[in-house]
């Protein structure tokens, strides 16, 4: 029997205290060579897909702009078409939006990147219910959040609608019969719904996937509903191992309702790692990483996001005042809110007095340390055992540096992922479908 | 001084029949770059490529169920992306419509190709008037535009469609979609970026800006989200054949697209373009058979079409010799440089990259090699200088 193959995806570093950039390896966030990097070692690691997230407006805190994390991105889709320049067999995978754009022009641009790429688009499908993003778009507003997704469904439906309508032979590019397209080739699509009302014809033929693979970020229980309805693959939160085991079989329980099987849906969690020679070194070295993520300032930050207020006047490296937090707004725009910022203060507090930490050191113990850490031999084991277990289908690594920060993960976790059998050696596909399984 | 050259790919080219003379594969990147490594071997400054938000017609304003002509294009700010990383000094102007996109998608994507480009973007936004395009849509109802068309078409320099309520609107929002990607494209001062460890700061977000942009077509917050792209502001085209696009052009564009039919017209288009704004830059699109058989190759063309070809730019047919000629004859008028539509590829994109470029070489009038790394430096323009910078 053959093993349960391991999916991996590659992460461009992002916008939020992930990132690491004040170390001296940290590059450019916007230069092109450094999406041409780190494309390029994930498909020298038979990487199934490369990630990029999108955010349309910038972070603020306290009513200004963010400037203590890595700001500036590209446009997704155009970066990701650059990249199918540069690369062969490795996945496209662009966050875009799908409460401020349309369908037909999304589903336009979705499909040249997969004929453009032959047939490694993703689309990972988001909403927001924000008004401070909308605030850059003619479609601003909000919608709440059972709107939200019912508005995404509809979009992928409809997208889907658009893909399908040239019949496969719809191209016959006949000089001698003079038949460029086959009478009946192009259908007509139309659509009525709550949301969106087109009418019209496509103008692609079928992409070489036929439908670009459709990837799902939300955790809600809406959010798994609509994946298991509609997503190839969902990008959960879930590394752990039991956290994992659970929401997997939650999610893979659902697609039957929609009359889809297991394999039919692949769950990759978002995972951080960090190696080493030894335990203790990849340990200390996880410790650094955590440090320089979170700097002094950034400390002060995230304690301004819970408490709701100014504590800048406070040292980072000193005790957690004893100031209480403003519950009446948030401080923080541009960001998934927190919940319950009261029950939050609370536990930190208790944390840090049972711990006696600094607010520095707080902040470095309450916000996500690496999922996986130890040395390569250790951290291919546990990605192997958390496939193995049914905890997910595979992760999407998120490096702390750009470009550089999968470089050792391929060099030297990679091969023995492949040792133990768990993963290519080679690609065997061209599109994405063919490389997650999907096809 | 050199005049400015510029080809338009579309398709198979401009000739409805084209693809019946080579049979490319349209729908293969490999098709793509073969055209644009072409055109950057013989030198030219840019490529353009067409778009637009619905299929192609004969019709106007409706499907023509006609199977014997290509149909079906790509979008053209990816396809452009696409073909960066496989040139390296040619300018790459995809057609955008602004009518029913976001500005602020549009202009993330102009700047995100200057990025992967290293500077060489550009950018023709295009109106989309079309009742059918609309309801690709769903959002506005358009009036049928069948015989609005035909005044755009049949008459050059026709006064009267400023006076069209609909036309008047879409390109005031045009006008305004360039307005804010503009100011999006400078939202972020040059040396925004700061990395600066001891304070904690990766940018000086002093050197951010809104934008605040209100209109009534929408408003538009910033600042953008992508860091200011390496021409400061992509190079702008429009092509315009009336006043009202000619106005459009004037206030929002570094280059315009015009159509005369003769050097007589080239000089009367050039006057009233000059009236307009001394800055734009003025290129005549002609529509370009070329070869000691054009003629013969046109009239093969127009038979298996069915129709004798028309444009609304001029067509020409003759040697590439001949036209230099006209080119060097339209410059005196006035006209700083051409894009050329070839009628079919490679046939005629080759005749321009080697023929004509040799022909105009011969009598001084085109670059030996590839004088700046940028669009805005192979135009002559300058790079501007960020409008919030001296604010502070």
């Amino acid at each position: 029997m053959t093993r349960k193959q391991v999916h991996l995806a590659a992460h461009f570093p992002g916008v939020n205290n992930t990132t690491v950039w004040t170390d001296p390896r940290s590059g450019s966030q916007i230069d092109f060579a450094s999406f041409v990097h780190l494309a390029r070692t994930a498909e020298r690691g038979t990487f199934d897909f490369f990630f990029l997230a999108e955010g349309l407006r910038l972070r603020e805190l306290k009513g200004r702009i963010h400037d203590l994390d890595v700001v500036g991105r590209p446009e997704a889709l155009t970066v990701l078409s650059a990249l199918a320049a540069v690369t062969d067999r490795l996945g496209l995978a662009g966050t875009v939006n799908a409460t401020f754009n349309e369908p037909y022009e999304l589903a336009r641009r979705l499909s040249t990147l997969d004929h453009l790429s032959e047939g490694r688009a993703a689309w990972n499908v988001v909403t927001t219910s924000d008004a401070f993003t909308g605030e850059n778009f003619r479609r601003g507003g909000y919608l709440d959040r059972a709107d939200r997704y019912e508005r995404a469904a509809e979009f992928v439906r409809l997208s889907r609608e658009l893909w399908d309508s040239w019949s496969p032979d719809a191209v016959a590019a006949d000089p001698a019969a003079g038949t460029f397209v086959r009478p009946g080739g192009i259908g007509t699509v139309e659509h009525r719904g709550r949301h969106f009302s087109v009418e019209g014809r496509f103008t692609l033929p079928r992409s070489p996937q036929g439908r670009p693979v459709v990837i799902q970020a939300g955790d809600s229980d809406e959010g798994r509903e609509f994946a298991a309805a509609n997503a190839d693959v969902i990008f959960t939160p879930h590394g752990g191992l039991e956290d994992g085991k659970r929401f997997y079989a939650d999610v893979k329980r659902r697609l039957a309702k929609y009359g889809r099987e297991p394999h039919q849906l692949k769950i990759m969690p978002g995972v951080t790692f960090a190696l080493g020679d030894t335990d203790e070194e990849a340990a200390e070295n996880a410790a650094r990483i955590r440090r320089q993520q979170v700097g002094p300032q950034t400390a002060i930050a995230f304690l301004e996001q819970v408490w709701g207020r100014d504590m800048s006047a406070y040292d980072p490296e000193g005790p957690l005042p004893e100031v209480e937090p403003d519950l009446s707004e948030g401080v923080s725009q541009g960001r998934v809110p927190i919940k319950d910022r009261a029950a939050v203060a609370a536990k930190w507090r208790a944390l840090a007095e049972e711990k006696g930490l600094s607010i520095r050191e707080l902040v470095i113990e309450v916000t996500g340390r690496q999922t996986f850490i130890g040395t390569p031999e250790s951290v291919a084991r546990l990605i192997d055992e958390h496939v193995q277990a049914d905890a997910a289908d595979g992760f999407i690594l998120v490096p702390h540096l750009t470009p550089g920060g999968l470089d050792d993960f391929v060099d030297r976790v990679v091969p023995l992922l492949r040792e133990r059998g768990a993963f290519r050696t080679h690609y065997t596909g061209t599109t994405l479908r063919e490389h997650l399984e999907l096809a | 001084m050199t005049l400015h050259l510029a080809v338009a790919l579309d398709g198979a080219g401009w000739h409805p029949a084209a693809w019946r003379e080579s049979s490319p594969d349209v729908f293969s990147a490999r098709h793509w770059a073969a055209l644009v490594a072409e055109a950057e071997r013989g030198l030219l400054d840019f490529v353009t490529i067409e778009d637009a938000l619905g299929l192609q017609s004969t019709l106007p304003d409706a499907s023509d169920d006609r199977t014997d002509q290509v149909r079906g294009r790509f979008d053209a700010v990816l396809l452009a992306s696409r073909l960066a990383p496989l040139t390296s000094r040619i300018g790459l102007v995809p057609t955008a419509t602004v009518t029913h996109t976001e500005p602020f998608h549009v202009a993330i994507g102009i700047a995100t190709l200057d990025h992967v480009s290293g500077g060489r973007a550009g950018w023709r936004p295009q109106v989309s008037p079309r009742a059918s395009e609309a309801r690709h849509f769903g959002r506005r109802e358009f009036p049928p535009l069948d015989r609005l068309l035909d005044r755009l078409l049949d008459r050059p320099g026709g006064e009267d469609l400023s006076a069209d309520p609909h036309l008047r609107d879409l390109f005031a929002e045009a006008a305004d979609a360039v307005e804010v990607a503009r100011r999006l494209w400078d939202s972020w001062e040059d040396d925004a970026e700061i990395r600066d460890t001891a304070t904690g700061r990766f940018i000086d977000r002093d050197k951010l800006h809104y934008i605040d942009f209100a209109g009534p077509f929408f408003s538009v917050k910033g600042p953008s989200i992508t860091p200011r792209p390496p021409q400061g502001q992509p190079v702008v085209t429009v092509l315009a054949h009336a006043r009202l696009p000619y106005e459009f052009a004037a206030s929002s564009a570094d280059v315009v697209y015009v159509t005369p039919h003769s050097a007589e017209q080239a000089r009367a288009i050039v006057e009233k373009v000059r009236g307009l704004s001394d800055k734009v830059k003025i290129f005549a699109d002609l529509l370009v058979l070329l070869g000691e058989d054009a003629a013969r190759r046109k009239a093969r063309l127009d038979e298996l079409d069915g129709a004798e070809l028309v444009s609304d730019a001029a067509i020409f047919t003759g040697t590439p010799g001949e036209l230099a000629d006209v080119l060097l004859d339209w410059r005196r008028a006035g006209i700083e440089g051409f894009r050329l539509r070839p009628g079919a590829v490679p046939h005629d994109l080759e005749q321009v990259t080697r023929g004509l470029t040799a022909e105009l070489r011969a009598r001084g009038a085109f670059r030996h090699a590839y004088e700046a790394a940028t669009l805005r430096g192979l135009l002559g323009l300058p790079r501007p200088a960020g409008r919030y910078a001296e604010v502070r």
